[in-house]
C-alpha cells in the first residue's frame, strides 16, 4: 500500500480527462449543473470546447450523450449518481445500452456520501438497475490508483460504462494503477487469510481492510476480495472462493438487495458450498448522519465487519 | 399581518436561517434568503392552513419544489407552530428527521422534495384532485429557475394548462443564478412569460423581494380556467449583502467574520423595527 495521502476521485477523474482529452479531441464532458461537484472546472479552464452543459436535465444529458456518441464522440455524462441512475435510467437503457452508443456514465457524490441530505440523494439502488441493464459494465473505484488505471481504460474503450464514485477522500489500497485495475471483469485479492472471505468494492473496501486487522488480533485469519468491477464479474473467483470458504461476507454501500452480495450470491448458489452473509443498506430510507455514522450506524465500517464476522465464525 | 409586520418577520426568519446553517455548517444559503420573502408572505398571511388544521382536507396545499431550500420552510414551520423551535437544534445531524431537504414525517410538510422537476406535476395532482371533489382549496408551488431546464416541469405546466387548473399556482424564484452561474449561461429558459402563457397560464411579474406586492398579487381572484405563474423576480442571497447575486453562496457556510457580520445587520433592522 502506497504512503501517499488519501485523495479525492473526482480530481483524480479530472486529471486523467484532461490529460486525455489534450490528446484526443473527441472526448467530451457533458454536466447537468454538476460541473462543481463532480471537481470538473479544471476541464472547463482547460479545454472549454470538450464540454457541453446541459442544464439541470439528467435525461437529456443521457441522451444528448449518446447522440454524440453516435457521430463519434467519446462523452463522459457526469452527474449526481441517483439522478443519473433513477431520472435518466430509460435513456440509459435504450439510448445507451440498447443503441450500444459509447458513452460512459460518470455517477457522482454516489452511495450515502450525501449523507444528510436525504434519500432524494442517495443512491443506494444504483448498482441493481445498472446491472441489470446489457452492455453495460459497472465500476466502482476505491482509491486513486485504481481510479487511474480504470480511466487510462476508460478513455480508450468503446463499451457504455457506468463508473459511481463518492465524495470523500480515499486512503489508497493499492501503490499503483497497473496492480489496481488489471482489466474489466478482473477482481484483486488484496489480502490473503484462511478463515473467511470478505468482499467488498468502492468504499467499503478499505472497510473490508480494517476488518481484516481487527479480525487478525482475534486470530481470524481473512481473504479480502476487491470486485474491481460488478460487471463483468470475475465469476472464475468467485466460484474459488465460495468453494474454498464455508463463510463469504459481501459488504456493500447500496440496499442489500439487488448489488454486490446479489452477484456474489449467484454465483455461490451455482457453484459453491459458502454460506453467504450480505451486509449493506436495510429496505428502508438511510437514517440521517455524517457517511461515517451512517456507516457505523449499519455496521458497514471496519469495527462493525468485524463484529459481524466473529459473532458467526466463533 | 400587515406589510410592515410581514417584513419584519422576514427578517427574523432570515436571521434564524443564517443561525442555523452556521450552527449546521450545511445549507443551501444564498436559496434561502431568494424566497424568504415568498415564504412568509404565503405563511403568515396567505396559505389557509394552520398546525391544527394541516390535517384537515380542505386546507391549502403548499409544495416547495425547490426542496433545498429546507431551512427558511424548517424555520418558518417552527416559527408557525408546527413543532418546536428547540427541534430544530438538531438538523442535519445523527438520526434527526430535519434533514437538508424537505421531509415528509416533520408536521407541516407535505411531500418529500429535493430531486429538482417534481413539484409541478406533484401540484397538478393535488390541485386536480380539488377539481375532482369539489373543494376549494387552493395548491401553491415554488420553483426556481434553475429547475425550469428539467422536463417534467414543462410536461406539468402543459397538463395544469389542459386541465384548466385555475386553483394552482405556481411561483418561480426568479434570481437568475443557480450553481453553476448564470442561469441564462447554464441554460437559457427565458422568456418564462411567453412559454407558460403559451402553455395556457396566466402570468403576472414582481418583485419577490418586495412584501407590499408579494401581498397583493396573492390577493389577486384567479383568471378562471387558467394556472397562475408568479415569476418573482429576486436577488439570491437577498438580505446579507455580499451574499448577494453570487452564484457561489448557492450553499456556501459562512465564516465566523462573515456569520457576524450578517448578525449585526439583521440585529440593528430588527432594532430599527422594534
Ligand atoms: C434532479 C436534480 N438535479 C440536480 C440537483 C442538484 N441541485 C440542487 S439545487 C440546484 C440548482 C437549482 O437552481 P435553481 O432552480 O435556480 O434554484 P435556486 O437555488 O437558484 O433558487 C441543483 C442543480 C437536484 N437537487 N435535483
Amino acid at each position: 500500500m502506497s504512503e501517499e495521502k488519501a485523495r479525492k476521485v473526482g480530481e483524480v477523474i479530472c486529471e486523467q480527462l484532461v490529460d486525455a482529452g489534450k490528446k484526443d479531441s473527441d472526448i467530451v464532458v457533458l454536466t447537468s449543473d454538476s460541473r462543481g461537484s463532480g471537481s470538473l472546472v479544471p476541464f472547463a479552464k482547460e479545454l472549454p470546447k470538450q464540454i457541453v452543459e446541459v442544464g439541470i436535465a439528467e435525461q437529456d444529458l443521457v441522451t444528448i450523450s449518446a447522440g454524440l456518441a453516435h457521430s463519434g464522440k467519446r462523452p463522459f455524462a457526469v452527474s449526481p449518481a441517483a439522478f443519473l441512475t433513477m431520472r435518466s435510467i430509460e435513456q440509459v437503457k435504450v439510448d445507451v445500452s440498447y443503441s450500444n452508443t459509447n458513452v460512459k456514465l460518470l455517477g457522482i457524490s454516489g452511495g450515502n456520501s450525501y449523507s444528510v441530505l436525504g434519500s432524494t440523494h442517495h443512491s443506494l439502488q444504483d448498482l441493481a438497475i445498472t446491472r441489470a441493464i446489457p452492455n453495460l459494465e459497472v465500476y466502482m473505484p476505491c482509491d486513486q490508483y485504481q481510479t487511474v488505471g480504470l480511466f487510462k481504460y476508460l478513455v480508450k474503450s468503446d463499451k457504455p460504462a457506468y463508473i459511481r464514485i463518492g465524495k470523500k477522500a480515499l486512503n489508497n489500497c493499492y501503490s499503483n494503477p497497473e496492480e489496481a485495475f488489471v482489466k474489466p471483469g478482473k477482481a484483486n485479492v488484496l489480502r490473503n487469510g484462511k478463515d473467511v472471505a470478505l468482499v467488498a468494492m468502492g468504499e467499503t473496501v478499505p472497510e473490508a481492510l480494517k476488518a481484516a486487522d481487527l479480525l487478525e488480533k482475534q486470530g481470524i485469519k481473512a481473504t479480502v476480495v476487491d470486485l474491481v468491477s460488478l460487471k463483468p464479474l470475475d465469476t472464475e473467483l468467485l466460484s474459488k472462493i465460495s468453494n474454498e470458504f464455508s463463510d463469504i461476507y459481501t459488504i456493500e454501500e447500496h440496499s442489500i438487495y439487488n448489488g454486490i452480495g446479489s452477484a456474489v450470491a449467484e454465483v455461490v448458489a451455482t457453484s459453491g458450498s459458502a454460506k453467504l452473509h450480505i451486509l449493506g443498506f436495510p429496505d428502508a430510507p438511510a437514517i440521517a448522519g455524517t457517511q461515517d455514522e451512517v456507516f457505523s450506524y449499519y455496521g458497514l465500517d471496519g469495527a462493525g465487519i468485524a463484529k459481524n464476522v466473529e459473532k458467526s465464525i466463533s | 399581518m400587515d406589510v410592515e409586520q410581514l417584513e419584519k418577520k422576514a427578517i427574523e426568519m432570515r436571521k434564524a436561517t443564517w443561525e442555523m446553517i452556521y450552527r449546521a455548517k450545511s445549507g443551501h444559503t444564498g436559496s434561502d434568503l431568494s424566497c424568504t420573502d415568498i415564504l412568509v408572505a404565503l405563511y403568515y398571511k396567505v396559505l389557509n392552513q394552520t398546525p391544527e388544521t394541516f390535517k384537515n382536507e380542505d386546507r391549502d396545499r403548499y409544495i416547495q419544489s425547490k426542496g433545498h431550500a429546507v431551512e427558511i420552510l424548517l424555520n418558518i414551520l417552527a416559527d408557525r407552530g408546527y413543532f418546536p423551535k428547540e427541534d430544530l437544534l438538531t438538523y442535519s445531524q445523527f438520526k434527526s428527521p430535519y434533514i437538508g431537504h424537505p421531509n415528509n414525517h416533520i408536521k407541516g410538510i407535505e411531500m418529500n422534495t429535493g430531486s429538482l422537476g417534481h413539484g409541478l406535476a406533484l401540484s397538478v395532482g393535488i390541485a386536480k384532485a380539488a377539481k375532482m371533489d369539489d373543494k376549494d382549496y387552493h395548491t401553491y408551488v415554488l420553483m426556481g429557475d434553475g429547475e425550469q431546464a428539467e422536463g417534467s416541469v414543462w410536461e406539468a405546466a402543459m397538463a395544469a394548462g389542459s386541465f384548466k387548473l385555475d386553483n394552482l399556482t405556481a411561483i418561480i424564484d426568479h434570481n437568475g443564478l443557480q450553481i453553476t452561474g448564470k442561469t441564462k449561461d447554464v441554460m437559457n429558459s427565458e422568456p418564462l412569460k411567453a412559454k407558460y402563457e403559451a402553455f395556457g397560464w396566466n402570468v403576472v411579474e414582481i418583485d419577490g423581494n418586495d412584501m407590499s406586492q408579494l401581498v397583493d398579487v396573492f390577493d389577486l381572484k384567479p383568471v378562471q380556467n387558467k394556472p397562475t405563474l408568479i415569476l418573482a423576480d429576486t436577488v439570491k442571497g437577498c438580505g446579507v449583502s455580499f451574499a448577494e447575486n453570487k452564484a457561489e453562496w448557492h450553499h456556501k457556510v459562512p465564516t465566523e467574520e462573515q456569520y457576524k457580520e450578517a448578525l449585526d445587520v439583521f440585529d440593528k433592522e430588527l432594532e430599527e423595527r422594534k
